[in-house]
C-alpha cells in the first residue's frame, strides 16, 4: 500500500466505544496487544456499564476501551483521547467530553438514523453541530454496510456478520497506526477456529475490509507511526492487574511451598482472579466457588488451618460481608490473603466503576480491636508483586492482610518486564513439624510474635483454636481480665512489628520542596505523570505514594517534615488523609478527593497543584 | 481392618465439660468418644488426621473435649469451615459439631451446599430445638406454636425437618439417634464414617433448662422409645413396638403403620428398608415421620454411594491438570502465551 504521509508520534489515545454488546473491550484489547508487541508503552482503562446488554443504543449502555501508546513507559491511559472510534450515536454523545481539540472522531454512518439518534438523546439529525464538532476530524463511513458487503461471500447469516463490524473498525485503526494484523488474526484463530472457523475467518475478512477501506480512501490523509518505547532489555507480555494478582498469589504459594487455595464468591471488579485461578490446576491450586462471600472466606481459613496458602478475593461489599471472619482469622492467627478489588460504593454501589473507599472498612470494618495488615497494588504489573508481598506477609507473620486493588489497575493492563522467581525470595511460614518438649502449645510466639504453625495430620501436634478469647500460651478459651488485655495488645504488637519487615517510604523526585503529592494505591501512574509534568515546567513538586498501609512504613515523618505543603490524593472522602491525621498529627494536610467513579484525569491534578503552589 | 488400639480416653482433652448437668450432649460426646477408635481401625484413620469443626453455641463447644485437631469457628460457619479443611487436605477425617440454631438458621445456606457438594464431611447435628446457649430462644427446628422467650405466645412458624432438608439438598447420608442411645449413636457415626460423602447424623438432643422433654412424647424412656420410634437397618422389616408387632406398609402412596396378624396383614407386606436406593421418595418419607401419626425413625435412612464427591474430585482435577499442562511452575506461567523481546 501507498503510505506516502507517514508522521512519526509520541504518543496516541484512542477510545473505543459501542453498545455493551459491540465487542468495544475485545476490539480495545486487541490493539493494545498489537501495540505492546510492537515494543510501545501502554495504558488501558476499560469502562463499561454493569449490564451485560445494558438496553441498545443508550448513553447509559456505551462501553468504552481507552489505549494509551506511546514511545515511552505510559504510566497512565490518557485523560483525553486523540481518536474516538463511536459505533453508534450514543457512544459518540457519551465520549463528547474526552475528546482533545481537534481530535478525530470516527463514526458509523449506518448508526446515524433518527431512531438511534432519538435513543441516544439527540433532538437533532445532526448530531456533529449538536455537539459542537464542525471544527474536529470527523469521518463517517458507513461501517456496518461495509461489512456486510465484504463478508457477503461468507454465507453467514446477517446477525453473525454484523457482529464483525467491531473488527472493521479495527482494521481501521490498524492502517492510521501502521499495526500489523497478525497478533489480531492469530487471537481470532484461538478463539474461533475450532469451534467455528467460519467465524474465525469472517472477523479476520472484517479487519482486512476496513483496513483496505481507510487505505483506499482520502479521509485518512496521513497515518502515523510510534517507536517501540526505550524500554528495559528483557522479555515483555501484556498484563492485567486481576491477571497479575492471580500469579503473584501462585508465586508466593510455590515460594512458601504450600499449596495456593482460593475459596471466592463471583464479584464484579474481582472475578477474574478466582476465573484465572481456576484454571491453575496445573500448579495445584485448588478453588472453592463457595455459596456466598462468607462462605468464601471461611473455606478460606479452614484450607488456612489444614496447612495451604489461603486466600480470599471479593470487592467492598463481599468485604462487608467477610468482616466476622476476617475477625476469626486474627483471633485464630491463621495467614490469609482477602483481595478487596475496590469499586464505587456504598452498597452495591458503581459495580464497574472505581474508587478507593474501602480503605476504612478494610482498616477497621471489625468488631473488637482486631488489627490486619493492609497494602495495596498501584498499578496493573505491580499487582503481581504486592500480592506476592500479601502472601509473604501473611505467612511469615501468620495473620491476614487485607490487599486492596481497584477496578481500575484490575482491568486495566500494561507491558510488562516478566520477572524470574529467582529473584523472588523464599518464603518461610513458622511451619511447626514435632511437638517440643512437654506438648505443643499453638500461641508460644517467636520473637516477632508470630506463634507456630501445626498442620492438622501431624502427630503430636493435636490442638484447638477458635474465635473465643485464649489463654496466650496453651489457647484454650479464657475469659481472664488480664489475660484478655495481654491478648489485645499482643496482636496490635505483632502487626505493629511487621514495619520492620517492609521496605522503607521512599519519595519521587526531590527530597524538599514546596509540595508534596501523596496518594496510594491505583492513583499512582496519574499522580506521577501530574508531578512530572509540573516538574518539568521547574516546579518544586515531588511525589510519595504508599504501598504499605498498615502498618506504615519507616520514613514517612522525615519525608513530610520536608515539603512546605502536603496534599493528599484520593478517589474517596479522605480516608487515607484522617489515617495520616492520626497517626502523623504535626503534619497540616489538603486533600483532593473524587468519587465519580473514574480515575483522577492528569488535568484536574495539575490545576489543584498549581492552586496549592500559589 | 488396621488395628490401632485406641480408647476412648485418647480422644478425651483435658479441658473440664461445661454443659449443664443432665445436657443431652455429654451423652453425645460419650457416643462419639466410643465411635472413634472403632472408626480408626475401620477406616484406617490415625489419630492425627481426626480433625473436629465447630461453630457456634452449646454443642459447638465440642471440640474443646476432644482431644483432636479442633477448630471452633464462628456462628454459622463451621460447614464452610470444614469444607475447606477437607478440600485443603482430603486425607484429615473431618467431623462437624453443629446445633440446629447454627446450621439450619445462620448457617443454613452452609448446611445446604456441603450436602449439595457431597462433601466428604461427617456431620453430628445436635438437635434441642431451641438456643440454648442465648437462653433460651425458639429455633429453625422448634415445634409450631412453640412458647419461648422470644415467642411469648408462640411461634407462627413451622419448623425444618432436617432429614427432609438433608434429602431435599442431595444428601448421600442421613442417620437418627437420640442423645439416650449411645449405642445407636456410635452405631450411626461408624457408619457416617466409612460413607464416602457427606454425612449427617442428627441427634435428637434434650435441652434440660430451655427445653426439657422436647423429644420425650416418643423418646423419652426405652418402653416409650420401643412404642413410638422404629430403628432401620438396611436389608431388615419396617417393624416395631415392644414384640415387633407392628410395621410400615407402602399403601396409596403413603406409608401406613399396621399391626402385623391384624386386618389381613401379614410380615411379607412389610417394607424392608433400603438405605440404599437412590430413589429419595421413601427415604424423604421415613425421615418425615412424625409423632403421633407414625414412629420417629432412627438409624441410618439413607446412604447411597456417590462417585462425585467434592474433595476427591478436586484433587483429581488439580492431578490430570498437572499431568496435562505444560505449565510447571511460575516460570513457566509468566512466560505462557504472548511474550516479546526488548533488546
Amino acid at each position: 500500500m501507498d503510505k506516502t504521509n507517514v508522521q512519526e508520534l509520541q504518543d496516541v489515545v484512542i477510545r473505543f466505544s459501542g453498545d455493551s454488546g459491540d465487542g468495544m473491550q475485545l476490539t480495545g484489547t486487541l490493539f493494545s496487544d498489537t501495540s505492546a508487541l510492537l515494543g510501545n508503552g501502554i495504558s488501558t482503562f476499560p469502562d463499561y456499564p454493569a449490564e451485560i446488554r445494558a438496553p441498545q443504543g443508550t448513553v447509559a449502555g456505551v462501553s468504552g476501551f481507552q489505549v494509551h501508546f506511546g514511545d515511552h513507559r505510559e504510566l497512565n491511559p490518557g485523560d483525553y483521547c486523540d481518536v474516538l472510534v463511536a459505533m453508534n450515536p450514543a457512544a459518540l454523545k457519551a465520549n463528547r467530553k474526552w475528546l482533545k481539540k481537534g481530535a478525530t472522531v470516527i463514526i458509523d454512518g449506518d448508526s446515524l438514523t433518527e431512531e438511534h439518534l432519538k435513543k441516544a438523546g439527540f433532538t437533532t439529525l445532526d448530531p456533529i453541530a449538536e455537539l459542537g464538532l464542525e471544527e474536529y476530524n470527523v469521518v463517517i463511513p458507513d461501517i456496518t454496510t461495509m461489512t456486510k458487503e465484504a463478508l457477503a461471500s461468507t454465507g453467514l447469516d446477517n446477525k453473525a456478520v454484523v457482529k464483525c463490524k467491531n473488527m472493521f473498525a479495527l482494521g481501521i485503526c490498524f492502517y492510521i497506526y501502521n499495526r500489523p494484523e497478525d497478533h489480531a488474526r492469530k487471537y481470532l484463530d484461538s478463539k474461533f477456529a475450532k469451534k467455528n472457523p467460519a467465524i474465525a475467518e469472517a472477523n479476520k475478512m472484517a479487519i482486512d475490509a476496513g483496513y483496505n477501506y481507510a487505505a483506499n480512501t482520502h479521509q485518512f490523509a496521513n497515518t502515523y507511526t510510534i517507536a517501540p518505547a526505550k524500554l528495559e532489555k528483557g522479555t515483555y507480555r501484556s498484563i492485567s492487574g486481576n491477571i497479575a494478582t492471580a500469579w503473584g498469589l501462585c508465586a508466593a504459594a510455590e515460594k512458601a511451598g504450600l499449596p495456593l487455595f482460593c475459596g471466592s464468591y463471583p464479584i464484579t471488579p474481582a472475578t477474574v482472579i478466582l476465573e484465572e485461578l481456576a484454571k491453575r490446576k496445573d500448579l495445584g491450586v485448588k478453588t472453592v466457588q463457595a455459596e456466598d462471600e462468607i462462605a468464601g472466606i471461611c473455606t478460606a481459613i479452614g484450607a488456612a488451618y489444614a496447612g495451604n496458602f489461603a486466600v480470599t478475593t471479593t470487592s467492598g461489599p463481599g468485604l462487608s460481608l467477610k468482616s466476622e471472619a476476617l475477625g476469626l482469622a486474627v483471633m485464630t492467627e491463621l495467614p490469609l490473603v482477602v483481595v478487596d478489588v475496590q469499586r464505587g460504593g456504598p452498597s452495591t454501589g458503581l459495580p464497574t466503576k472505581t474508587e478507593q473507599s474501602d480503605l476504612a472498612q478494610a482498616l477497621y470494618g471489625r468488631n473488637g480491636e482486631c488489627p490486619v495488615i493492609v497494602i495495596a497494588s498501584s498499578s496493573p504489573s505491580d499487582c503481581f508483586h504486592y500480592a506476592f508481598e500479601a502472601g509473604r506477609l501473611a505467612m511469615e507473620h501468620m495473620t491476614p492482610v487485607v490487599l486492596l486493588s481497584d477496578g481500575f489497575i484490575a482491568n486495566g493492563s500494561e507491558p510488562w518486564r516478566i520477572p524470574s522467581m529467582k529473584d523472588y525470595p523464599t518464603i518461610n511460614p513458622p511451619i511447626v513439624n514435632d511437638a517440643p518438649e512437654g506438648g505443643f502449645m499453638p500461641y508460644v510466639r517467636n520473637e516477632k510474635l508470630v506463634r507456630g504453625w501445626a498442620f492438622p495430620g501431624k502427630p503430636g501436634l493435636e490442638h484447638r483454636v477458635g474465635g473465643l478469647e485464649k489463654d496466650s500460651i496453651k489457647g484454650t478459651i479464657s475469659t481472664d481480665p488480664a489475660n484478655h488485655q495481654k491478648m489485645v495488645d499482643t496482636r496490635a504488637a505483632k502487626v505493629a512489628k511487621v514495619v520492620d519487615d517492609i521496605p522503607v517510604q521512599t519519595v519521587y523526585g526531590d527530597a524538599e520542596g514546596d509540595l508534596l503529592v501523596v496518594g496510594w494505591g491505583g492513583t499512582r501512574g496519574h499522580l506521577q505523570t501530574a508531578v512530572d509534568e509540573l516538574r518539568k515546567e521547574g516546579k518544586r513538586v515531588s511525589h510519595c505514594h504508599f504501598n504499605y498501609i498498615n502498618p506504615l512504613p519507616h520514613g514517612v515523618r522525615e519525608i513530610f517534615s520536608k515539603f512546605r505543603k502536603i496534599v493528599v490524593c484520593e478517589l474517596n472522602e479522605g480516608q487515607f488523609a484522617n489515617y495520616l491525621r492520626q497517626n502523623f498529627q504535626e503534619f497540616h494536610y489538603e486533600q483532593y478527593n473524587k468519587c465519580e467513579g473514574q480515575p483522577f484525569t492528569v488535568v484536574e491534578l495539575k490545576q489543584k497543584f498549581e492552586s496549592l503552589l500559589k | 481392618m488396621a488395628t490401632y488400639n485406641y480408647t476412648p480416653a485418647d480422644f478425651k482433652s483435658d479441658q473440664e465439660v461445661r454443659w449443664c448437668p443432665g445436657c443431652g450432649d455429654h451423652a453425645i460426646l460419650n457416643a462419639v468418644q466410643r465411635a472413634l477408635p472403632e472408626i480408626a481401625d475401620a477406616t484406617d484413620t490415625p489419630h492425627n488426621l481426626f480433625t473436629f469443626v465447630s461453630g457456634i453455641g452449646c454443642s459447638s463447644r465440642f471440640i474443646y473435649y476432644m482431644k483432636t485437631f479442633g477448630f471452633h469457628s464462628v456462628h454459622g460457619r463451621a460447614n464452610a469451615v470444614a469444607t475447606g479443611v477437607k478440600t485443603a487436605n482430603p486425607k484429615l477425617a473431618v467431623f462437624v459439631a453443629s446445633g440446629d440454631g447454627d446450621s439450619l438458621a445462620i448457617g443454613g445456606n452452609h448446611f445446604i451446599h456441603a450436602i449439595r457438594r457431597n462433601v466428604n464431611l461427617n456431620m453430628i447435628l445436635f438437635n434441642n430445638e431451641i438456643y440454648g446457649l442465648t437462653k433460651g430462644q425458639y429455633s429453625p427446628t422448634s415445634k409450631l406454636g412453640k412458647i419461648t422467650k422470644t415467642s411469648p405466645y408462640g411461634t407462627v412458624e413451622k419448623p425444618f425437618n432436617p432429614g427432609e432438608l438433608v434429602i431435599g439438598a442431595k444428601g448421600t447420608f442421613f442417620a437418627r439417634s437420640v442423645d439416650q442411645e449411645v449405642n445407636l449413636t456410635k452405631e450411626c457415626l461408624i457408619a457416617a464414617a466409612k460413607h464416602q460423602g457427606m454425612s449427617v447424623v442428627e441427634c435428637l438432643q434434650n435441652c434440660v433448662i430451655f427445653n426439657d422433654k422436647t423429644h420425650a412424647s416418643f423418646a423419652g424412656d426405652k418402653a416409650t422409645r420401643a412404642e413410638h420410634t422404629i430403628l432401620l437397618r438396611h436389608g431388615e422389616k419396617m417393624t416395631f413396638g415392644a414384640h415387633n408387632e407392628k410395621g410400615l406398609v407402602f399403601e396409596n402412596m403413603k406409608l401406613k403403620v399396621v399391626t402385623i396378624g391384624q386386618d389381613g396383614y401379614t410380615l411379607d407386606d412389610v417394607l424392608t428398608h433400603d438405605a440404599h436406593e437412590r430413589d429419595t421418595t421413601l427415604h424423604v418419607m421415613l425421615a418425615a415421620m412424625k409423632y403421633p401419626d407414625y414412629p420417629v425413625a432412627l438409624g441410618v435412612i439413607r446412604c447411597v454411594e456417590d462417585s462425585a464427591v467434592y474433595d476427591q474430585a478436586v484433587e483429581r482435577q488439580v492431578e490430570e491438570g498437572k499431568a496435562k499442562s505444560s505449565i510447571h511452575c511460575v516460570d513457566d506461567l509468566l512466560r505462557s502465551g504472548e511474550t516479546w523481546e526488548v533488546k
